[in-house]
Protein backbone atom coordinates (compact mmCIF):
# COMPACT_ATOMS: atom_id res chain seq x y z
CA UNK A 1 0.00 0.00 0.00
CA UNK A 2 1.47 3.20 -1.19
CA UNK A 3 -0.07 6.62 0.52
CA UNK A 4 0.19 10.01 -2.32
CA UNK A 5 -1.24 13.48 -1.97
CA UNK A 6 -3.40 14.54 -4.49
CA UNK A 7 -4.76 17.66 -4.87
CA UNK A 8 -5.12 18.04 -1.16
CA UNK A 9 -6.49 14.68 -0.34
CA UNK A 10 -4.42 11.61 0.93
CA UNK A 11 -5.08 8.72 -1.14
CA UNK A 12 -4.53 5.19 -0.34
CA UNK A 13 -3.51 2.57 -3.22
CA UNK A 14 -2.76 -0.86 -4.03
CA UNK A 15 -0.07 -0.74 -6.74
CA UNK A 16 3.10 -2.10 -7.57
CA UNK A 17 6.19 -0.94 -7.68
CA UNK A 18 6.39 -0.22 -11.22
CA UNK A 19 3.16 1.87 -11.87
CA UNK A 20 3.90 4.92 -12.80
CA UNK A 21 2.09 7.99 -11.45
CA UNK A 22 0.66 8.66 -14.86
CA UNK A 23 -1.29 5.03 -14.18
CA UNK A 24 -1.77 5.47 -10.69
CA UNK A 25 -3.43 8.59 -11.49
CA UNK A 26 -5.84 6.96 -14.24
CA UNK A 27 -6.34 3.64 -13.97
CA UNK A 28 -6.41 3.81 -9.60
CA UNK A 29 -7.75 7.07 -8.88
CA UNK A 30 -10.06 8.06 -11.54
CA UNK A 31 -8.03 11.48 -12.87
CA UNK A 32 -8.16 10.78 -16.19
CA UNK A 33 -7.48 14.66 -16.56
CA UNK A 34 -3.82 13.62 -17.13
CA UNK A 35 -3.20 12.00 -20.47
CA UNK A 36 -1.24 9.43 -22.21
CA UNK A 37 -0.14 10.24 -25.25
CA UNK A 38 3.41 8.72 -25.67
CA UNK A 39 4.17 7.26 -22.42
CA UNK A 40 7.81 7.67 -22.80
CA UNK A 41 8.04 11.43 -21.95
CA UNK A 42 8.53 12.58 -25.48
CA UNK A 43 5.15 14.73 -25.32
CA UNK A 44 3.88 16.38 -22.19
CA UNK A 45 0.33 15.47 -21.95
CA UNK A 46 0.55 13.91 -18.73
CA UNK A 47 2.76 17.42 -17.12
CA UNK A 48 1.75 17.74 -13.12
CA UNK A 49 2.73 19.10 -10.84
CA UNK A 50 5.30 17.75 -7.93
CA UNK A 51 5.61 20.22 -5.12
CA UNK A 52 4.86 22.64 -7.46
CA UNK A 53 7.28 21.56 -10.00
CA UNK A 54 5.93 20.52 -13.17
CA UNK A 55 7.14 16.56 -13.82
CA UNK A 56 6.27 13.89 -16.52
CA UNK A 57 3.69 11.51 -14.59
CA UNK A 58 5.08 9.01 -17.16
CA UNK A 59 8.21 8.71 -16.19
CA UNK A 60 8.06 8.46 -12.27
CA UNK A 61 6.95 5.99 -10.14
CA UNK A 62 3.82 6.36 -7.93
CA UNK A 63 5.65 4.75 -5.40
CA UNK A 64 8.77 7.15 -4.93
CA UNK A 65 6.37 10.14 -4.69
CA UNK A 66 4.96 9.07 -1.73
CA UNK A 67 4.98 12.30 0.87
CA UNK A 68 4.55 14.90 -1.92
CA UNK A 69 2.41 17.39 -2.98
CA UNK A 70 0.91 16.25 -6.16
CA UNK A 71 -1.50 18.39 -8.23
CA UNK A 72 -3.18 17.69 -11.42
CA UNK A 73 -5.20 19.25 -14.00
CA UNK A 74 -8.58 18.73 -11.63
CA UNK A 75 -6.64 20.21 -8.62
CA UNK A 76 -6.25 24.06 -10.79
CA UNK A 77 -9.65 25.29 -10.17
CA UNK A 78 -11.51 26.44 -7.26
CA UNK A 79 -14.55 25.18 -7.69
CA UNK A 80 -16.05 26.49 -10.23
CA UNK A 81 -13.99 29.14 -10.73
CA UNK A 82 -11.48 28.32 -13.69
CA UNK A 83 -7.54 28.99 -12.73
CA UNK A 84 -6.52 32.24 -14.92
CA UNK A 85 -4.29 30.10 -16.73
CA UNK A 86 -7.19 27.76 -18.11
CA UNK A 87 -9.35 30.78 -18.79
CA UNK A 88 -6.76 32.26 -20.86
CA UNK A 89 -6.51 29.13 -22.89
CA UNK A 90 -9.93 29.23 -23.28
CA UNK A 91 -10.02 33.32 -23.96
CA UNK A 92 -7.22 32.63 -26.77
CA UNK A 93 -8.07 29.26 -28.86
CA UNK A 94 -5.56 27.59 -27.15
CA UNK A 95 -6.53 24.00 -28.41
CA UNK A 96 -8.19 22.39 -30.89
CA UNK A 97 -9.05 18.95 -29.71
CA UNK A 98 -7.91 19.31 -26.29
CA UNK A 99 -5.89 16.05 -25.72
CA UNK A 100 -2.55 18.10 -24.72
CA UNK A 101 -4.45 20.33 -23.14
CA UNK A 102 -4.29 19.51 -19.10
CA UNK A 103 -0.31 19.25 -20.01
CA UNK A 104 -0.51 22.37 -21.54
CA UNK A 105 -1.86 24.30 -18.91
CA UNK A 106 -0.29 22.40 -15.89
CA UNK A 107 2.92 23.43 -17.70
CA UNK A 108 2.14 27.28 -18.31
CA UNK A 109 1.33 27.57 -14.27
CA UNK A 110 4.73 26.03 -13.90
CA UNK A 111 5.95 28.37 -16.35
CA UNK A 112 4.85 31.80 -14.79
CA UNK A 113 5.96 30.31 -11.11
CA UNK A 114 8.88 29.96 -12.73
CA UNK A 115 9.63 32.99 -14.27
CA UNK A 116 8.39 35.10 -11.09
CA UNK A 117 11.29 33.13 -9.26
CA UNK A 118 13.70 34.13 -11.64
CA UNK A 119 14.65 31.55 -13.66
CA UNK A 120 16.43 31.81 -16.90
CA UNK A 121 15.96 29.27 -20.12
CA UNK A 122 18.72 28.48 -22.95
CA UNK A 123 17.94 31.39 -25.10
CA UNK A 124 17.77 34.11 -22.62
CA UNK A 125 20.67 36.33 -23.40
CA UNK A 126 22.29 36.84 -19.69
CA UNK A 127 21.72 34.49 -17.82
CA UNK A 128 22.60 36.78 -14.85
CA UNK A 129 19.48 38.93 -15.37
CA UNK A 130 16.11 36.56 -16.04
CA UNK A 131 13.50 38.06 -18.23
CA UNK A 132 10.51 39.30 -16.12
CA UNK A 133 6.52 38.36 -16.45
CA UNK A 134 5.55 41.52 -18.47
CA UNK A 135 8.43 41.51 -20.86
CA UNK A 136 8.53 37.38 -21.19
CA UNK A 137 9.52 37.23 -24.36
CA UNK A 138 7.48 35.19 -27.55
CA UNK A 139 11.09 33.57 -27.93
CA UNK A 140 11.00 32.94 -24.10
CA UNK A 141 7.58 31.38 -23.99
CA UNK A 142 8.39 28.83 -26.77
CA UNK A 143 11.31 27.62 -25.64
CA UNK A 144 10.15 27.16 -22.01
CA UNK A 145 6.87 24.96 -23.70
CA UNK A 146 8.68 22.90 -25.71
CA UNK A 147 8.33 19.62 -23.40
CA UNK A 148 4.76 19.87 -24.57
CA UNK A 149 2.92 19.10 -27.86
CA UNK A 150 0.35 19.96 -29.82
CA UNK A 151 -0.52 17.92 -32.73
CA UNK A 152 -3.43 20.35 -33.65
CA UNK A 153 -0.65 22.87 -33.86
CA UNK A 154 -2.34 25.36 -31.51
CA UNK A 155 1.12 27.29 -30.61
CA UNK A 156 -0.34 30.69 -31.54
CA UNK A 157 -3.09 30.64 -29.33
CA UNK A 158 -1.13 28.59 -26.64
CA UNK A 159 1.36 31.44 -26.81
CA UNK A 160 -1.05 33.69 -26.35
CA UNK A 161 -2.63 32.47 -23.32
CA UNK A 162 0.27 32.67 -21.69
CA UNK A 163 1.02 35.81 -22.45
CA UNK A 164 -2.11 37.04 -21.31
CA UNK A 165 -2.13 34.69 -17.86
CA UNK A 166 1.44 36.94 -18.17
CA UNK A 167 -0.46 40.28 -17.55
CA UNK A 168 0.74 41.13 -21.60
CA UNK A 169 -1.81 42.28 -23.88
CA UNK A 170 -2.06 39.12 -26.91
CA UNK A 171 -3.07 39.78 -29.86
CA UNK A 172 -7.02 38.64 -30.37
CA UNK A 173 -7.56 35.06 -31.76
CA UNK A 174 -9.97 37.02 -34.46
CA UNK A 175 -6.31 38.74 -35.68
CA UNK A 176 -4.92 35.27 -36.32
CA UNK A 177 -2.26 35.08 -39.69
CA UNK A 178 -5.39 33.66 -41.71
CA UNK A 179 -6.70 36.73 -43.15
CA UNK A 180 -3.34 37.54 -44.42
CA UNK A 181 -2.79 34.03 -45.93
CA UNK A 182 -5.94 33.85 -47.97
CA UNK A 183 -5.17 37.78 -49.46
CA UNK B 1 8.08 -3.16 -17.72
CA UNK B 2 8.56 -6.26 -15.77
CA UNK B 3 8.02 -6.08 -12.07
CA UNK B 4 10.86 -5.31 -9.17
CA UNK B 5 10.82 -4.83 -5.87
CA UNK B 6 11.65 -1.08 -4.33
CA UNK B 7 13.66 -0.40 -1.61
CA UNK B 8 14.56 3.14 -0.42
CA UNK B 9 18.01 3.59 0.76
CA UNK B 10 18.36 5.75 4.05
CA UNK B 11 21.79 6.39 3.34
CA UNK B 12 24.38 5.89 0.85
CA UNK B 13 26.33 2.89 2.52
CA UNK B 14 23.10 0.97 2.68
CA UNK B 15 22.37 2.43 -0.97
CA UNK B 16 26.03 0.63 -1.94
CA UNK B 17 25.78 -2.34 -0.02
CA UNK B 18 22.60 -3.78 -1.58
CA UNK B 19 23.36 -2.88 -4.87
CA UNK B 20 26.99 -4.70 -4.27
CA UNK B 21 25.60 -7.78 -3.49
CA UNK B 22 23.77 -8.09 -6.77
CA UNK B 23 24.28 -7.19 -10.36
CA UNK B 24 20.46 -7.42 -10.96
CA UNK B 25 20.09 -4.52 -8.73
CA UNK B 26 19.88 -1.07 -10.33
CA UNK B 27 19.67 2.77 -8.70
CA UNK B 28 16.96 5.18 -9.50
CA UNK B 29 16.96 8.79 -8.60
CA UNK B 30 15.10 11.05 -11.07
CA UNK B 31 14.44 7.73 -13.14
CA UNK B 32 13.74 9.99 -16.34
CA UNK B 33 15.87 7.68 -18.24
CA UNK B 34 15.71 4.53 -16.84
CA UNK B 35 11.88 4.38 -16.41
CA UNK B 36 11.65 5.04 -20.36
CA UNK B 37 14.53 2.20 -20.56
CA UNK B 38 12.79 -0.36 -17.93
CA UNK B 39 9.44 0.03 -20.35
CA UNK B 40 10.99 -0.51 -23.45
CA UNK B 41 12.88 -3.79 -21.55
CA UNK B 42 16.27 -2.80 -22.41
CA UNK B 43 16.66 -3.06 -18.51
CA UNK B 44 14.95 -5.35 -16.64
CA UNK B 45 16.03 -5.04 -12.90
CA UNK B 46 15.49 -7.58 -10.09
CA UNK B 47 15.41 -4.65 -7.72
CA UNK B 48 15.42 -1.12 -7.53
CA UNK B 49 17.51 1.25 -4.79
CA UNK B 50 15.76 4.37 -4.65
CA UNK B 51 18.26 6.72 -3.53
CA UNK B 52 16.15 10.28 -4.49
CA UNK B 53 15.83 10.47 -0.90
CA UNK B 54 19.52 10.70 -0.05
CA UNK B 55 21.48 13.89 1.01
CA UNK B 56 23.62 14.74 -1.33
CA UNK B 57 21.26 17.70 -2.63
CA UNK B 58 23.32 20.40 -2.16
CA UNK B 59 25.91 22.93 -4.21
CA UNK B 60 28.70 24.15 -1.71
CA UNK B 61 31.70 25.88 -2.35
CA UNK B 62 35.34 23.69 -2.12
CA UNK B 63 38.35 25.37 -0.33
CA UNK B 64 39.77 25.52 -4.19
CA UNK B 65 37.46 27.67 -5.07
CA UNK B 66 35.17 25.28 -7.19
CA UNK B 67 31.93 23.88 -6.16
CA UNK B 68 31.07 20.48 -4.98
CA UNK B 69 27.85 19.54 -6.63
CA UNK B 70 25.94 16.43 -4.78
CA UNK B 71 24.63 13.57 -7.14
CA UNK B 72 21.10 14.47 -6.58
CA UNK B 73 20.94 18.17 -7.19
CA UNK B 74 18.06 18.57 -10.06
CA UNK B 75 18.99 19.64 -13.84
CA UNK B 76 17.07 22.63 -12.94
CA UNK B 77 18.58 23.66 -9.97
CA UNK B 78 22.07 23.46 -11.15
CA UNK B 79 21.32 25.41 -14.08
CA UNK B 80 19.84 27.68 -12.28
CA UNK B 81 22.32 28.10 -9.75
CA UNK B 82 23.25 31.77 -8.97
CA UNK B 83 27.45 31.32 -9.50
CA UNK B 84 27.04 28.34 -11.98
CA UNK B 85 25.03 31.14 -14.11
CA UNK B 86 27.76 33.69 -13.31
CA UNK B 87 30.88 31.70 -13.02
CA UNK B 88 30.32 28.54 -15.59
CA UNK B 89 27.98 29.59 -18.04
CA UNK B 90 28.72 26.97 -20.39
CA UNK B 91 27.49 24.50 -17.89
CA UNK B 92 24.39 26.13 -17.26
CA UNK B 93 23.56 26.46 -20.53
CA UNK B 94 24.44 23.12 -21.88
CA UNK B 95 21.90 21.87 -18.75
CA UNK B 96 19.31 24.45 -20.28
CA UNK B 97 19.90 23.07 -23.88
CA UNK B 98 19.07 19.51 -22.70
CA UNK B 99 15.74 17.52 -22.38
CA UNK B 100 12.48 19.65 -21.31
CA UNK B 101 12.03 21.45 -18.03
CA UNK B 102 9.42 18.76 -17.13
CA UNK B 103 12.20 16.61 -17.12
CA UNK B 104 14.85 18.81 -15.62
CA UNK B 105 13.34 19.05 -12.70
CA UNK B 106 13.11 15.48 -12.22
CA UNK B 107 16.36 14.54 -13.74
CA UNK B 108 19.64 14.43 -11.25
CA UNK B 109 23.30 15.26 -12.05
CA UNK B 110 23.93 11.75 -11.05
CA UNK B 111 21.57 10.71 -13.30
CA UNK B 112 22.88 12.99 -16.13
CA UNK B 113 26.32 11.04 -16.38
CA UNK B 114 24.68 7.61 -16.31
CA UNK B 115 22.44 8.01 -19.30
CA UNK B 116 22.62 5.94 -22.07
CA UNK B 117 22.26 6.03 -25.33
CA UNK B 118 19.46 6.54 -27.87
CA UNK B 119 20.61 4.68 -30.69
CA UNK B 120 17.59 3.79 -32.42
CA UNK B 121 19.26 0.34 -32.72
CA UNK B 122 19.91 -0.03 -29.19
CA UNK B 123 16.55 1.18 -28.55
CA UNK B 124 14.43 -1.50 -30.43
CA UNK B 125 14.57 -4.76 -29.19
CA UNK B 126 13.87 -5.91 -32.36
CA UNK B 127 17.22 -5.33 -33.85
CA UNK B 128 20.51 -6.63 -32.79
CA UNK B 129 22.64 -4.74 -30.51
CA UNK B 130 26.54 -5.16 -28.81
CA UNK B 131 25.61 -2.54 -26.23
CA UNK B 132 22.68 -4.07 -24.99
CA UNK B 133 23.59 -7.80 -26.26
CA UNK B 134 27.43 -8.08 -26.37
CA UNK B 135 28.76 -10.13 -29.32
CA UNK B 136 25.40 -10.25 -31.09
CA UNK B 137 26.24 -7.59 -33.83
CA UNK B 138 25.63 -3.42 -34.51
CA UNK B 139 23.13 -3.22 -36.85
CA UNK B 140 23.45 1.27 -37.13
CA UNK B 141 26.90 0.24 -38.75
CA UNK B 142 25.52 -0.48 -41.60
CA UNK B 143 22.39 0.86 -41.55
CA UNK B 144 20.63 4.74 -41.01
CA UNK B 145 23.60 6.16 -39.18
CA UNK B 146 22.72 9.78 -39.30
CA UNK B 147 23.34 10.62 -35.88
CA UNK B 148 26.06 8.05 -35.11
CA UNK B 149 29.46 8.96 -34.31
CA UNK B 150 32.08 10.04 -36.17
CA UNK B 151 34.94 9.92 -33.52
CA UNK B 152 36.14 7.20 -31.44
CA UNK B 153 33.65 4.20 -32.23
CA UNK B 154 34.42 0.96 -33.10
CA UNK B 155 33.06 -1.99 -35.07
CA UNK B 156 31.03 -3.39 -32.25
CA UNK B 157 29.34 -0.12 -31.35
CA UNK B 158 28.88 3.51 -33.18
CA UNK B 159 26.60 4.99 -30.85
CA UNK B 160 27.01 8.47 -29.30
CA UNK B 161 26.74 9.61 -25.86
CA UNK B 162 23.37 11.88 -25.69
CA UNK B 163 24.37 14.11 -22.72
CA UNK B 164 24.84 17.66 -23.19
CA UNK B 165 25.46 18.96 -19.15
CA UNK B 166 28.77 16.03 -19.95
CA UNK B 167 30.15 18.33 -22.46
CA UNK B 168 30.66 20.93 -20.32
CA UNK B 169 31.96 19.11 -16.91
CA UNK B 170 34.52 17.37 -19.88
CA UNK B 171 35.21 20.79 -20.68
CA UNK B 172 35.62 22.16 -17.09
CA UNK B 173 37.77 19.51 -16.27
CA UNK B 174 35.80 18.28 -13.41
CA UNK B 175 36.15 15.01 -11.43
CA UNK B 176 33.59 12.30 -10.71
CA UNK B 177 32.90 11.69 -7.10
CA UNK B 178 32.26 7.87 -6.65
CA UNK B 179 31.56 5.51 -3.53
CA UNK B 180 31.43 1.92 -3.23
CA UNK B 181 32.03 -1.15 -0.97
CA UNK B 182 35.80 -0.54 -1.12
CA UNK B 183 35.46 2.93 -0.15
CA UNK B 184 35.42 6.54 -2.06
CA UNK B 185 37.09 7.84 -5.05
CA UNK B 186 37.49 10.33 -7.48
CA UNK B 187 37.72 10.21 -11.81
CA UNK B 188 38.50 12.70 -13.92
CA UNK B 189 35.70 13.37 -16.19
CA UNK B 190 37.08 12.78 -19.12
CA UNK B 191 37.80 9.15 -17.48
CA UNK B 192 34.49 8.63 -16.33
CA UNK B 193 33.04 7.72 -19.57
CA UNK B 194 34.41 4.58 -22.01
CA UNK B 195 35.21 4.51 -25.86
CA UNK B 196 33.28 1.10 -26.84
CA UNK B 197 36.29 -1.08 -28.12
CA UNK B 198 34.64 -5.03 -28.02
CA UNK B 199 33.24 -3.84 -24.68
CA UNK B 200 30.19 -1.52 -25.93
CA UNK B 201 27.90 -2.81 -23.07
CA UNK B 202 30.12 -0.88 -20.43
CA UNK B 203 29.52 3.29 -21.09
CA UNK B 204 31.33 4.17 -17.78
CA UNK B 205 34.41 3.09 -15.47
CA UNK B 206 32.12 2.49 -12.57
CA UNK B 207 32.76 -0.59 -10.87
CA UNK B 208 29.41 -3.00 -9.63
CA UNK B 209 27.78 -1.47 -7.03
CA UNK B 210 29.64 2.09 -6.76
CA UNK B 211 27.44 5.14 -6.60
CA UNK B 212 28.33 8.50 -7.71
CA UNK B 213 27.89 11.01 -5.17
CA UNK B 214 29.15 14.55 -6.65
CA UNK B 215 30.60 16.19 -8.78
CA UNK B 216 33.40 18.16 -8.44
CA UNK B 217 34.09 21.61 -10.25
CA UNK B 218 37.41 23.15 -9.84
CA UNK B 219 37.71 26.57 -10.37
CA UNK B 220 38.56 27.84 -14.17
CA UNK B 221 39.26 32.03 -14.20
CA UNK B 222 37.92 31.59 -17.54
CA UNK B 223 34.87 29.64 -17.58
CA UNK B 224 33.26 32.90 -17.80
CA UNK B 225 33.35 33.22 -21.34
CA UNK B 226 32.60 29.72 -21.91
CA UNK B 227 29.86 29.07 -24.28
CA UNK B 228 27.53 25.91 -25.80
CA UNK B 229 26.55 25.93 -28.82
CA UNK B 230 24.12 22.79 -29.67
CA UNK B 231 22.85 21.94 -33.38
CA UNK B 232 19.83 19.79 -33.55
CA UNK B 233 16.31 18.94 -35.91
CA UNK B 234 14.41 21.26 -33.91
CA UNK B 235 14.90 24.30 -32.47
CA UNK B 236 14.19 22.53 -28.55
CA UNK B 237 13.82 19.45 -26.63
CA UNK B 238 15.72 17.22 -29.12
CA UNK B 239 19.17 15.75 -28.74
CA UNK B 240 22.12 17.29 -30.38
CA UNK B 241 23.77 16.35 -33.60
CA UNK B 242 26.37 17.88 -32.63
CA UNK B 243 27.32 20.69 -29.91
CA UNK B 244 30.35 22.62 -28.87
CA UNK B 245 31.21 23.97 -25.05
CA UNK B 246 34.01 26.36 -25.51
CA UNK B 247 36.07 28.85 -23.72
CA UNK B 248 38.76 30.99 -24.82
CA UNK B 249 41.89 32.38 -21.89
CA UNK B 250 43.01 35.96 -23.70
CA UNK B 251 45.81 38.56 -23.31
CA UNK B 252 44.86 40.95 -25.78
CA UNK B 253 44.56 39.33 -28.82
CA UNK B 254 46.70 36.31 -27.80
CA UNK B 255 45.17 33.54 -26.67
CA UNK B 256 46.65 31.99 -23.28
CA UNK B 257 44.08 29.26 -23.10
CA UNK B 258 41.38 27.32 -24.41
CA UNK B 259 38.85 24.23 -23.75
CA UNK B 260 36.91 22.77 -26.67
CA UNK B 261 35.27 19.86 -26.06
CA UNK B 262 32.09 18.35 -28.54
CA UNK B 263 28.89 16.16 -28.05
CA UNK B 264 27.03 14.14 -30.42
CA UNK B 265 30.09 12.97 -32.07
CA UNK B 266 31.47 9.91 -29.66
CA UNK B 267 30.62 7.36 -27.48
CA UNK B 268 31.90 9.49 -24.79
CA UNK B 269 32.43 13.66 -24.17
CA UNK B 270 34.77 14.04 -26.64
CA UNK B 271 37.85 16.95 -25.44
CA UNK B 272 39.70 18.02 -27.91
CA UNK B 273 42.48 18.45 -26.59
CA UNK B 274 45.01 18.76 -29.51
CA UNK B 275 43.04 21.85 -30.68
CA UNK B 276 43.38 23.23 -27.26
CA UNK B 277 47.12 22.99 -27.49
CA UNK B 278 47.44 24.28 -30.87
CA UNK B 279 45.13 27.52 -29.66
CA UNK B 280 47.50 28.35 -27.00
CA UNK B 281 49.79 31.34 -28.07
CA UNK B 282 47.61 32.21 -31.56
CA UNK B 283 46.07 34.88 -32.42
CA UNK B 284 42.26 34.76 -31.77
CA UNK B 285 41.00 35.37 -34.90
CA UNK B 286 38.82 33.71 -37.61
CA UNK B 287 41.89 31.64 -38.97
CA UNK B 288 43.45 30.64 -35.86
CA UNK B 289 39.64 28.82 -35.08
CA UNK B 290 38.95 27.14 -38.36
CA UNK B 291 42.89 25.86 -38.28
CA UNK B 292 41.77 24.68 -34.49
CA UNK B 293 38.61 23.15 -35.88
CA UNK B 294 40.70 21.29 -38.61
CA UNK B 295 43.03 19.68 -35.82
CA UNK B 296 40.36 18.79 -33.70
CA UNK B 297 38.24 16.80 -36.80
CA UNK B 298 41.47 15.70 -38.26
CA UNK B 299 40.64 11.72 -37.31
CA UNK B 300 36.94 12.13 -38.25
CA UNK B 301 35.58 8.55 -39.48
CA UNK B 302 32.21 9.36 -41.14
CA UNK B 303 29.54 6.74 -42.01
CA UNK B 304 27.37 6.11 -44.69
CA UNK B 305 24.73 9.03 -43.72
CA UNK B 306 26.62 11.22 -40.95
CA UNK B 307 29.60 13.10 -43.09
CA UNK B 308 27.48 16.24 -42.46
CA UNK B 309 28.50 15.86 -38.39
CA UNK B 310 32.20 16.61 -39.86
CA UNK B 311 31.44 20.07 -41.42
CA UNK B 312 28.55 21.01 -39.23
CA UNK B 313 31.41 20.49 -36.56
CA UNK B 314 34.20 22.38 -37.51
CA UNK B 315 32.07 25.13 -38.55
CA UNK B 316 30.26 24.98 -35.03
CA UNK B 317 33.63 24.87 -33.52
CA UNK B 318 34.71 28.00 -34.99
CA UNK B 319 31.44 29.84 -34.23
CA UNK B 320 32.14 28.80 -30.55
CA UNK B 321 35.53 30.13 -30.34
CA UNK B 322 34.47 33.21 -32.20
CA UNK B 323 31.50 34.02 -29.27
CA UNK B 324 33.89 33.29 -26.36
CA UNK B 325 36.63 35.44 -27.84
CA UNK B 326 34.39 38.28 -27.46
CA UNK B 327 33.22 37.31 -23.90
CA UNK B 328 30.43 34.40 -24.27
CA UNK B 329 26.60 34.58 -24.28
CA UNK B 330 24.22 33.03 -26.79
CA UNK B 331 26.20 31.68 -29.77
Amino acid sequence: MIRLKINGQLQTLNVEPRVTLLDALRENLGLTGSKKGCDRGQCGACTVLIDGQRVYSCLTLAIMQEGKEITTIEGLATGDNLHPVQAAFIDNDGFQCGYCTPGQICASVALLDEVKNGSVSYVTPDLTSAPQLASLSEAEIKERLSGNLCRCSAYNGIVAAVQQASGQNPPSPAASNLGTEVS
Amino acid sequence: MNNFAYVRANSVEDAVSRASQDSNVMYIAGGTNLVDRMKGFLDEPSQLVDVSRLAMKKIERTQEGGLKIGALVTNTDLAGCAEVRSNYPMLSRSILAGASQQIRNMATVGGNLMQRTRCPYYYDTAFACNKRQPNTGCPAATGINRTHAILGASESCVAVNPSDMCVALAALDAEVKVRGVAGERQIPFVDFHRLPGNTPNRDTNLEPGELITAVILPPVSFAKSGVYLKLRDRASYAFALISVAAALELSGEQIKNARVALGGVAHKPWRATEAEEFLKGKRADKSTFSQAAEIALKDAKPLAHNQFKVKLSKRAISRALSVSARGGGVV
